[in-house]
């Protein structure tokens, strides 16, 4: 065991953790006001039951030695892992590590259905999509059994596993949960939003460079690689608002920030500092036309889950192929004549998007015939807001009549 | 007894207060609304910073008073004198409502008519 390791691995545990609540501060604040509460608690919720989840067969499933399509049961409840168990790093601190990807990666897909979902019927979403689809993806990217570790497909820290998995999860539940009657026109808290951004950018910090498993150089090159892609798609997506409009949208440059931090997650044990200035820059730019599209279509994806994590996390996955330098991640990218690299990259991102569209497709459709489930609140609930018809509380009470 | 309601521009809250004050109408609340007038709104992004919208939603603020019939012209030449903006009066400097009112009512003593103001 390495000590040094061991507390980077803790701290960096405790770091993914806080994106989820800074990813219920980024969302809270883009929706209207008597939605906030809904929206947090989303996220919240996950943090709770998605460890119990995990604790109980998820990590077995995605981590056991199983097939190369899924895990098994072996490590259920977590059996058999004793405190001495792991190289380097303690197991039961992988497991708690990866149990905060876990947790953050069906938070992600809330942004889509957010202002109309029904609470009930998404714990039962989150437990079996984290079952059926989370474990199973996480096992072919991460496990050495995985078919696509063992095609060789890059992805240091959840470009695939979590950000495309959860981005067009988001899309297929936009589609079942149908649009918000009454959409808002302005996000209600812009300093939320960019205080939910502040945490993410913060939290992905343990994301990536945790994502070395040690306390090394690679963490190192991960840690800069990340801040530069997040600052670069930062920096590009408020001066695309700001050529188009005259002013820089504060929601606008924490989104670009966002996708940028998508997009060099796969790619952040692989490439280099300039690499990461590209991946941040062409992220921002298509991610930005990404929303502008889709919100010409008639999904109501709420809070662009699928333009920035779907197609962040698909710039990021190819990206990777094209950036990666063989003296930080020990392959070669296309840039350096490796041109090999590129099949398994594609090849990942559309069995990822393939497997979790129809299989979230399917638990949805499921949910929804469900007697006493069902997808969607009712027109009152959903008109007076989740807030008080879902949870009882509000998010701003003064005195008096208010 | 007059009640007067103006849509004030919200930085000269404060200025009003003091007009009001000196001319001695003591009473008066304040409520903060939004709406439109010649000012037609504010412009807004909707989204992630790619579009605008124009909202009938420009921050003004209303004050409500009720004096007696005598205070009439004063009160309304103090919020005229100042609600208006410094330098070249603008559009959205607002606009003063006046209506008669039939009775007041101090709710501690009973009181009724224009001692209960």
């Amino acid at each position: 065991m390495d000590s040094g390791s061991i507390a980077w691995m803790l701290t960096a545990s405790a770091l993914v953790l806080l994106m989820t609540p800074g990813l219920a501060f980024f969302y809270g604040g883009l929706v209207r006001a008597k939605n906030v509460v809904s929206t947090i608690m989303y996220s919240f919720i996950a943090m709770s039951l998605a460890t119990v989840v995990w604790l109980l067969w998820g990590y077995s499933l995605a981590f056991g030695s199983g097939s190369a399509f899924i895990g098994d049961l072996s490590f259920i409840g977590l059996q058999g892992i004793g405190i001495e168990d792991g190289e380097g790093v303690p197991t039961l601190l992988f497991v708690a590590f990866q149990g905060m990807f876990a947790i953050i990666t069906p938070a992600l897909i809330t942004g889509a259905f957010v202002e109309r979902f029904k609470f009930t019927t998404y714990l039962v979403f989150l437990v079996l999509w984290l079952t059926l689809v989370y474990a199973p993806v996480c096992h072919w990217v991460w496990h050495e059994n995985g078919w696509l570790w063992d095609m060789g497909a890059l992805d240091f820290a959840g470009g695939t596993v979590v950000h495309i998995n959860a981005g067009i999860a988001a899309v297929a539940a936009a589609m079942m949960v149908g649009k918000r009657r009454n959409p808002g026109m302005e996000p209600h808290n812009v300093p939320y939003v960019v205080l939910g951004a502040g945490l993410l950018w913060f939290g992905w910090f343990g994301f990536n460079a945790g994502s070395a498993v040690a306390a090394d150089t690679l963490a190192v090159s991960a840690f800069i690689v990340t801040n530069v892609a997040a600052a670069t798609a930062a920096l590009t997506w408020g001066l695309i608002s700001h050529f188009r409009s005259g002013r820089m949208s504060a929601v606008g440059v924490a989104t670009g920030a966002v996708a940028g931090l998508v997009a060099i997650t796969p790619a952040s044990g692989f490439v280099g500092p300039m690499g990461a200035l590209a991946i941040g820059f062409i992220a921002g730019v298509l991610c930005f036309i990404s929303v502008e599209i889709i919100n010409r279509t008639g999904l109501d994806d709420a809070l662009d889950v699928f333009a920035v994590h779907g197609v962040g996390g698909i710039v990021g996955a190819l990206l990777t192929g094209v950036f990666a330098v063989e003296a930080i991640g020990g392959t070669a990218g296309l840039i350096e004549g490796n041109g090999a690299v590129m099949g398994p990259q594609i090849i990942g991102v559309l069995a990822t998007l393939g497997y979790s569209l129809v299989v979230t497709l399917a638990i949805l459709f499921i949910l929804d015939k469900i007697p006493g489930l069902g997808l969607r609140v009712g027109e009152r609930d959903e008109d007076e807001g989740l807030d008080i018809s879902a949870h009882g509380e509000r998010a701003h009470v003064r005195d008096g009549a208010d | 007894m007059i009640k007067i309601e103006a849509v004030i521009r919200p930085e000269r809250v404060s200025q009003v207060s003091v007009a009001l004050q000196d001319v001695g109408c003591g009473g008066f609340h304040y409520l903060n609304v939004t709406g439109q007038g010649q000012q037609h709104g504010v412009e807004v992004f909707t989204g992630r910073g790619g579009r605008t919208a124009t909202r009938a939603a420009m921050p003004k603020t209303l004050l409500v008073t009720v004096v007696k019939d005598d205070m009439k012209e004063a009160v309304i030449e103090a919020i005229v004198n100042s609600a208006r903006s410094e330098g070249e009066p603008a559009i959205g400097d607002g606009k003063i409502f006046i209506s008669p009112v039939s009775d007041v009512v101090r709710v501690r003593t009973g009181e009724r008519g224009e001692s209960a103001i």
